[in-house]
């Protein structure tokens, strides 16, 4: 079941991938005093599943995926807290297409460059959008932070409340839309194509593939999917800081792709659940382990479990099953 | 009537090694041409530059009158010439199936289609899995390609190039490293090449070479030593000393 | 006029220290990766340890500045030949997402460690009274500390490139950088030759640090936050020369402090943007070799 990608792969949904939807609602039941917890979840699984698109099937690295997350972020709460726009709908729209534009613009810099350059290029350009929102303090707030942020209901009808309900499903519906796109993606001739590239650059040039522009277009719709989760995190916050650009969200973010497993879609599910859920535990009462804990935890995985925690419990089925 | 593929005056250098000085060169339509010479004399380099992967220094590249020098790669498979590489370059963790329908599908201008799944294009599917039985890999298709013996690595690698529907097809020593059980095989596909499709094969194997060309050029040091039928270059004294000597002296 | 050419002149001095500074750290960088294609960017946590023995060594056990100084380039080396054999060297055929996930690790530990041994504040530095006053140079006052760095790093790239260019270990390097395959067959350990130049390039980002504590602080987040000023010099510079990343040390210097002093409330937005340009304009660097 991992990267069950190309023109054999059976492309039906199986049942264990509606799990994650049945435990997401079931845990909209049960657990209503960690509904802001299970929102901002959703809200990294979508930004995950953007960064698995490009480092896990494309195979572009970068150290900068903030500046698409951030940037939507400081859209959707600039429009609404600066300019009265208040649809939430419209925010997401609005942010996802800013953050496209700024997709299409730094990818076709940065995929045009290989190696140490295309690493420098992208951390300069989440660098940059940092700098930006860090000193154009009269627009985005600086290091305060953006607030006065309001938003409309959705669709007219249903209010952003207290207990996060509405922000929750709001979430998990807009996960579910990305997630169903870029599922349809993978498994299309698009998504083999990614793969190829990732493979073997050189062959793909070979077969007559413009790789370039194939890499664009998957960084150009990656962007979208992250501006999209920063609109969220905008919306359902109803706050943004600093803390969505440069570097440092950058690597949090591969930490927990990686933790869940890269270019297998569900990595992206399994990664930001685990970790912040050990966050919300452990972060609070001894920072410190818990940023040497993920550290020793990030190198421990790719000296010894390459493929994450999905990547563990595949071993783990297959053990079973050779005794079974 | 000109030639379907054509070089002139092409030079190459690295630094201050010069691998291709001037090279001029002709492959007809429907050929069979080998390309030889001793280790290190600039055959995958030329192919190189034929195919793109390299910008040659100076000189142009022609194929069928239109100047294709500055083409990118993609756009040179696009308008047919393309090639298989010396050392394996195949997509080693895929399918043989996937190796072949990726460039099926981007000649058929699908490979970019994001909505459909990819098993969905029947077509492209069929045709792959009819190229690979034409060369006996119909049973080995939903293998994994490191799991296959070198030899038949070595035929996926024409598969591949077969799939596109070139008019020029540049093979960079189709049998380099494969066992002498396993060469018979790829011998056999090369004799059933379709006859429309110049061929371009580098080759080390003198049997292999004049077995199955029609013409041969023979480089030495990035220069063009001499071209000829067959017999000519096995009698040429030159071809003797420099590169024959070496294997048959 | 007379202002503007005196706040000239210390803009110019106060950047080339921080660009010798700058290059001290990063060139064991530009080594290592040339050489080994390692892509290590907790290099700067090399340089945060340096800034530590330093500040602990003069502090806790009275150790003068210099022996400190010297102290900071011996323990960082040391330590860093003991992550190399036991971790680094098991990446050198890994992938670059491996290797750049794998040294995100190394830093999200370091940060942690210098937090639960140090604190979260900043160290500061003790530094001897005659680094303290103003040193007077062709009639015009300059802080002597930093005259002090200038010279000792000077000192230090000098034996650097006399090393490189005139020692067998130098023509050991610049074979294997050139090729490696080829350097190990003509019989060159390179697996010694990586662990001695990763030991020397580390050392020197330890003494670097140390010997910068004053101005570039040291404080837990180090590694994270000068990474990118490191990672431009290198890539700015050119993969595994020695010149270019002394080159784009010294630009970076300058022009960091030039736009801090003159258009603070840019902060590095054009460091960063003249970067990218740079970059697109040469993407193997300066003086890159790579086509
Ligand atoms: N990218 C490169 N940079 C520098 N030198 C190169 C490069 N590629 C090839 N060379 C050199 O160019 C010369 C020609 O190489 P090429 O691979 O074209 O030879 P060849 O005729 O294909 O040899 P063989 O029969 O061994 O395959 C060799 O000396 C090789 O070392
Ligand atoms: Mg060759």
């Amino acid at each position: 079941m991992t990267r069950a990608v190309g023109y054999a792969a059976d492309p039906r949904i199986r049942f264990a991938e509606w799990l994650p939807w049945l435990a997401a609602v079931a845990g909209f039941f049960l657990l209503p005093e960690y509904l802001p917890l299970g929102a901002r979840i959703l809200t990294y699984v979508l930004f995950a599943l953007s960064l698995d698109l490009i480092l896990g099937y494309a195979g572009i690295i970068t150290l900068g995926h903030s500046a698409f997350f951030g940037l939507g972020a400081y859209v959707a709460g600039i429009l609404a807290a600066k300019l009265g726009v208040t649809d939430p709908l419209l925010l997401l729209l609005a942010a996802a297409c800013a953050a496209g534009a700024l997709g299409i613009a730094t990818g076709a810099v940065i995929l045009r460059t290989h190696g140490l350059t295309q690493l420098m290029l992208t951390l300069a350009i989440a660098a940059v959008c940092l700098e930006i929102a860090h000193k154009a303090t009269s627009i985005t707030g600086g290091a305060d932070g953006l607030s006065g942020i309001t938003i409309a209901p959705i669709f007219g009808a249903f209010k952003f409340d207290l207990y996060g309900r509405t922000a929750y499903l709001w979430c998990l519906a807009l996960l579910f839309a990305g997630w169903w796109v870029t599922r349809k993606m993978i498994y299309s001739p698009f998504g083999a194509t990614l793969c190829g590239i990732r493979e073997n650059s050189v062959r793909m040039h070979a077969i007559g593939v413009p790789v370039y522009r194939r890499l664009l277009t998957a960084y150009t719709i990656s962007a979208m999917l992250a501006g999209l989760a920063g609109a969220l995190l905008a919306e359902t916050n109803q706050f943004v800081g600093l803390n969505v650009l440069g570097f440092e969200p950058s690597g949090e973010l591969m930490v927990m792709l990686i933790l869940g497993g890269v270019g297998r879609l569900y990595g992206a599910f399994v990664g930001p659940l685990v970790y912040l859920i050990a966050q919300d535990f452990l972060a609070k009462q001894f920072p410190e382990y818990w940023y040497f804990g993920i550290g020793l935890m990030l190198v421990v995985v790719v000296l010894f479990a390459r493929g994450g925690i999905l990547g563990i419990a595949d071993r783990i089925v297959a053990r079973a099953r050779k005794y079974v | 009537m000109s030639a379907l593929l054509e070089t002139r005056d092409l030079c190459k250098s690295f630094g201050a090694l010069r691998v291709a000085e001037n090279i001029s060169f002709h492959l007809e339509a429907g050929a069979r041409h080998a390309l030889i010479g001793p280790n290190g004399a600039g055959k995958t380099t030329f192919v190189n530059m034929l195919t793109g992967l390299l910008p040659p220094s100076s000189g142009l590249i022609l194929l069928g009158g239109e100047d294709i020098t500055g083409l990118a790669q993609a756009a040179r498979v696009k308008r047919g010439i393309g090639r298989t590489f010396q050392i394996n370059t195949l997509f080693r963790d895929m399918s043989v199936l996937d190796n072949v329908a990726l460039g099926v599908a981007e000649r058929r201008g699908m490979a970019a289609r994001v909505w459909h799944p990819a098993s969905r294009y029947h077509d492209v599917r069929e045709e792959a899995l009819g190229l690979l039985e034409t060369l006996g890999l119909a049973e080995d298709s939903g293998k994994r390609v490191v799991d296959l013996p070198y030899g038949k690595q070595r035929l996926v690698e024409i598969a591949i190039a077969l799939g596109l529907k070139l008019r020029v097809l540049l093979l960079d020593e189709p049998a380099a490293g494969v066992p002498a059980l396993e060469s018979g095989m790829i011998l056999q596909v090369l004799d059933r090449l379709p006859g429309e499709i110049a061929v371009l094969i580098i080759e080390h194997d003198m049997d292999v070479v004049f077995r199955f060309a029609q013409r041969i050029t023979v480089l030495v040091e990035g220069t063009v030593l001499c071209e000829g039928t067959p017999p000519e270059i096995a009698g040429d004294a030159r071809v003797q000393r420099v590169y024959l000597g070496e294997r048959y002296g | 006029m007379e202002v503007f050419l005196s706040s000239l002149v210390s803009v110019a001095f106060h950047g080339i220290a921080y660009g010798m500074i700058l290059y001290v750290i990063s060139v064991g960088l530009s080594v290592t990766m040339g050489l080994m294609g390692f892509v290590n960017l907790a290099h700067g946590a090399f340089a945060m340890a340096g800034g530590y023995v330093l500040t602990s060594a003069i502090s806790r056990f009275g150790l003068s500045f210099p022996l400190a100084l010297a102290l900071a380039f011996i323990a960082v080396a040391a330590a860093s030949v003991l992550l190399e054999r036991w971790l680094y060297s098991r990446l050198y055929d890994a992938g670059e997402l491996e290797q750049v996930l794998f040294t995100i690790g190394l830093i999200f530990m370091a940060v942690a460690a210098a937090q639960v041994t140090f604190g979260m504040l900043q160290r500061p530095v003790l530094l001897p009274d005659y680094l303290k006053g103003q040193i007077s140079v062709l009639g015009r006052d300059f802080p002597a500390y930093r005259v002090f760095l200038i010279a000792v790093s000077s000192a230090m790239i000098a034996a650097l490139w006399f090393g490189v260019e005139r020692t067998l270990w130098g023509a050991m390097v610049r074979a294997a950088v050139d090729n490696r395959a080829m350097a190990q067959s003509i019989g060159i350990n390179t697996r010694r030759l990586f662990t001695l130049t990763f030991a020397l390039g580390s050392g020197l980002a330890g003494l670097g640090g140390a010997l910068g504590a004053e101005i570039i602080a040291i404080q837990p987040t180090y590694p994270f936050e000068h990474l990118a000023y490191f990672l431009i010099v290198v890539a700015v510079g050119g993969l595994g020369s020695l010149r270019g990343p002394f080159a784009a040390a010294l630009l970076i210097g300058v022009s960091d402090t030039a736009c801090k002093y003159w258009l603070p409330q840019f902060g590095a937005f054009f460091i960063y943007v003249a970067t990218i340009f740079l970059l697109l304009w040469r993407p193997a660097g300066l003086f890159g070799r790579r086509v």
